[in-house]
């Protein structure tokens, strides 16, 4: 008896007495719902993946979708997801491919943690009346300065500063290979990465010739598979971004499907049309810490010291120590991607239950480098799972410089979080190759919302600082005095080093 | 709220304790007569070598034979005693004062290149950290804090301030929001020479304490204002940073007047930001701070608490307000704001 068909995920219907068949919805998308035959809409809900482009572009409203419209027999520990993994494994004997973010329902610790305001005894800052600053400096600081004052009075500075990026707001575009998205979307990141004055990665996919007119606001990313490394690569880049692991896959290498590699791809990456572009789990010359230096060196010396080099890691129990060690590698900044990062395409399993949040990751980072006197030589950069402003505060309250926001940047470009950038098919122009699909997603107008996004973001973390009483972001890094745990257990607490709300 | 006055007289002739103790009062409107204290410099001619430790014992019979042992084990205490007091009616005495004129052992720190400083901040810090019942308020040379919970006037009469003799002084009068009553949050605070009187809160004390304390600080009195007494101790005497750079990083420029400044100074004042960010102090403060050889005000960077600053002769005087300062010498001529974030600074004249 074979296992037979599961329910639909998801059921699409349309208001028949509104639908005007104008077929945009055939048109859009891309999976394969929506057929016209005899002067009527067919659909095949098992296609949909929840992407809502069809319900974005029908002008009538006609279109309406379900989710779970036929579900199992509830159980509490035998869910759907777990059923139908066992299903699809039944038949396949394969590792399941999943893409985004964690979708197990941990609990989110950026929800049990609220903010401080000033009352009476200090004064809020009002933005809108008074400086605010958030400019951030990322990368190496001296632990202090050497400063000679002659008789006259004239101050001689001894200490030669290393190479800082400069960001006017403490957020970051995270690192998104070309490949994994497309370079309408990356196209689009870059130039709001420069309206807004910050950076963003190229992930490790190579940098298109189509992005070097941006490459002064590009970090350029070393990873396991070295693809689309060289040079000319390093040499454009801001800075360089050695990414050892990744939130959304820790202890695993980058998965790129060959239904993604087309020619542009292939060249850009350095690799053969159509392969599947498979990093190995670590890099074949970093065995240890002393190996990791040496790369960062390595690349320092390659591009004569110009550059800052930032290594990257996902958070994962012994992060704080890792990152220690990192910190004295000669590294400028620690990136550490929390297990909600997301990711074009994992196994499930690893997406899902590897890695520890960065809320409790970046704390441990921050007190780890404190408690050896080192943090402020050392920048931090936190990612993984920042959905908004008041996670961006929290953050940096927890000890971030400064953060990388991947899913967001995307979902300000259209993505509808539907989880299957793995496919090719990203009807939104954002997870995809294919030139139609592309085009979709004009770079003119994904790169204005992405920057409004960040500046819109930016403008809210100035008002929680003013209400804060704090007009500039050094003094609310790493200052755990304005954030408090509602319900949260003593243990995480304790790691995050905050009190309790009442306290 | 809080008042806060300085005097230094830069050719170091002494000044007895009267008139401080009459300014302070007259800002009376600004305290709760739950904190105030005095720092004077100069008052310890015949200990000027010694480290004068002034201690609060919650009683001595249970604390102070530790504290002795312990003071033995890193040096010799010259001389002890209680701190002459005289019972006023307003004021709960809550704690017996002691000094000790104490002289470290520069041996027993020897990889040290400031032996005998580094001894009294760690014993310092150790004994306010780990031992209960007693609390290390002062510890510098040829100098004392004397502070209580109570009104400015009571606290002087307590302690007999119009007695002692200085050519520095610092005064403070308290309203307290973090801990009210308890001595030790009186100001002024002090470590070593360093003494510091401070009106706010500083919105930035999570961040500025962290990063003290990576540098083996630790923060024993709850409040905001001993951290900026070590931030002093760490820039100018650790790190050497002259006393005007110091304040750059305390109160730094903001970015939109770094960046007009012309290039080497330029370079300086984003060195000073970069390096030390975590030291920037937020919030609205004003804040005197002395140490033997000068005295220095200053507000946070957009002022959001008063300080003006006169001068009469090798006087220079720093207050919450110009009341203050004329009933302290109605000769002093004119007295003027100084800007945001800059410091005032006076200092004895060698």
């Amino acid at each position: 008896m074979s296992i037979g068909a599961v329910p639909p995920r998801y059921r699409i219907s349309i208001d028949r007495d509104q639908c005007m068949l104008c077929e945009r919805c055939v048109e859009n998308c891309p999976y394969g719902v929506f057929r016209s035959s005899d002067g009527r809409i067919l659909i095949d809900s098992r296609r949909c993946t929840a992407c809502h482009r069809c319900i974005a572009m029908c002008p009538r409203d006609a279109i309406d979708l379900k989710e779970r419209p036929v579900d199992y027999r509830s159980h509490p520990l035998w869910t759907r997801e777990i059923r139908e993994s066992i299903y699809t494994q039944a038949r396949s004997g394969k590792i399941i491919l999943a893409g985004m973010g964690n979708a197990l329902p941990y609990p989110v610790i950026f929800d049990r943690l609220v903010l401080d305001a000033c009352q009476v005894t200090n004064p809020s800052i009002d933005p809108l009346r008074e400086p605010m600053e958030l400019r951030t400096y990322v990368g190496k600081k001296p632990s202090r300065l050497e400063i000679q004052k002659d008789d006259k009075g004239d101050v001689e500075l001894l200490t030669k500063l290393s190479p800082n990026l400069r960001l006017e707001t403490p957020i970051m575009i995270a690192h998104m290979s070309y490949g994994a998205i497309s370079r309408n979307a990356q196209l689009s990141l870059a130039r709001a990465a420069k309206e807004v004055g910050t950076y963003m990665g190229t992930g490790e996919g190579g940098l298109h010739h189509a992005l070097y007119p941006y490459q002064d606001r590009m970090i350029v990313q070393v990873a396991s598979g070295r693809f689309g490394v060289d040079i000319d690569y390093l040499e454009r880049g801001a800075a360089i971004e050695i990414k050892i692991g990744q939130g959304a896959k820790p202890g695993l290498g980058g998965h790129l499907p060959g239904e993604k590699v087309d020619e542009d791809v292939s060249s850009t990456r350095m690799i053969p049309v159509g392969t599947d572009a498979l990093s190995p789990f670590p890099h074949h010359d970093i065995y240890s810490i002393e190996d990791l230096k040496q790369l960062v060196r390595s690349l320092k010396e390659a591009t004569e010291w110009k550059k800052p080099v930032f290594v990257k890691i996902a958070a994962v129990h012994n992060s704080a120590a890792i990152a220690a060690g990192i910190a004295r590698s000669s590294a400028d900044a620690v990136v550490i991607d929390g297990f909600r990062g997301g990711t074009g395409a994992a196994p499930k399993v690893a997406r899902d239950h590897v890695g520890i949040p960065i809320e409790a990751a970046i704390a441990s980072v921050d007190a780890k480098l404190r408690d050896q006197g080192i943090r402020n030589e050392v920048s931090l950069i936190a990612s993984g799972g920042i959905r908004e402003s008041a996670d961006v505060v929290k953050t940096i309250i927890l000890g971030a410089d400064a953060v990388y926001i991947g899913t967001a940047a995307l979902v300000a470009l259209g993505c509808r979080v539907c989880g299957n950038c793995y496919r090719g098919l990203c009807p939104w122009g954002i997870a995809t190759q294919r030139e139609d699909l592309v085009s979709r997603l004009d770079p003119e107008t994904g790169s204005k919302q992405a920057a409004n996004l960040i500046q819109a973001w930016t403008h809210e973390l100035s008002e929680l600082m003013g209400a804060a009483g704090i007009n500039s972001i050094e003094s609310l890094r790493g200052n755990r005095d304005r954030l408090r745990g509602y319900l949260l257990d003593e243990g995480i607490m304790k790691v995050l080093d905050v009190k309790t709300v009442g306290a | 709220m809080c008042g806060i006055i300085g005097v230094i007289d830069r050719s170091r002739r002494e000044m007895d304790g009267s008139h401080i103790r009459q300014a302070l009062s007259l800002m009376k409107e600004r305290g709760s007569g739950e904190g105030a204290g005095y720092a004077v410099y100069g008052c310890y001619p015949e200990f000027k070598d010694c480290y004068a430790l002034h201690v609060f014992f919650d009683n001595i019979h249970d604390t102070k034979g530790a504290l002795d042992e312990t003071l033995r084990r890193w040096g010799e205490i010259v001389q002890d005693e209680e701190i002459p007091t005289h019972d006023q009616p307003n004021l709960r005495r809550v704690h017996t004062p002691w000094r000790y004129f104490f002289r470290p052992d520069p041996k027993l720190m020897s990889w040290s290149p400031s032996p005998e400083d580094d001894i009294i901040t760690h014993l310092v810090m150790s004994v306010n950290t780990e031992k209960k019942g007693v609390l290390i308020f002062s510890s510098g040379k040829n100098m004392g804090v004397f502070k209580a919970s109570g009104w400015p006037e009571d606290v002087a009469d307590f302690y007999g301030i119009q007695d002692y003799r200085g050519y520095l002084w610092l005064g403070h009068n308290r309203y307290p929001t973090n801990t009210p009553g308890w001595w030790g949050g009186a100001h002024p605070f002090n470590l070593l020479g360093w003494s510091v009187v401070h009106n706010g809160e500083i919105t930035s004390y999570g961040t500025n304490q962290r990063y003290i304390q990576s540098f083996g600080y630790h923060c024993t009195m709850f409040t905001d204002t001993e951290v900026v007494a070590y931030l002093f101790d760490l820039l100018v005497r650790k790190h050497q940073l002259p006393e005007d750079l110091a304040m750059k990083a305390l109160a730094p420029p903001f970015w939109d007047e770094i960046d007009r400044m012309d290039e080497k100074e330029r370079e300086l004042d984003t060195a000073i930001r970069l390096t030390y960010g975590p030291a920037l102090m937020n919030g609205p403060f004003a804040i005197v701070v002395a140490r033997p050889d000068m005295m220095l005000g200053i507000t946070d960077r957009i002022k959001l608490r008063p300080l003006v600053a006169g001068e009469n002769g090798r006087k220079l005087y720093i207050s919450s307000e110009e009341a203050a300062i004329r009933r302290m010498d109605p000769d002093v001529g004119e007295v003027s704001m100084p800007r945001a974030g800059y410091p005032v600074i006076g200092r004895v004249e060698s």
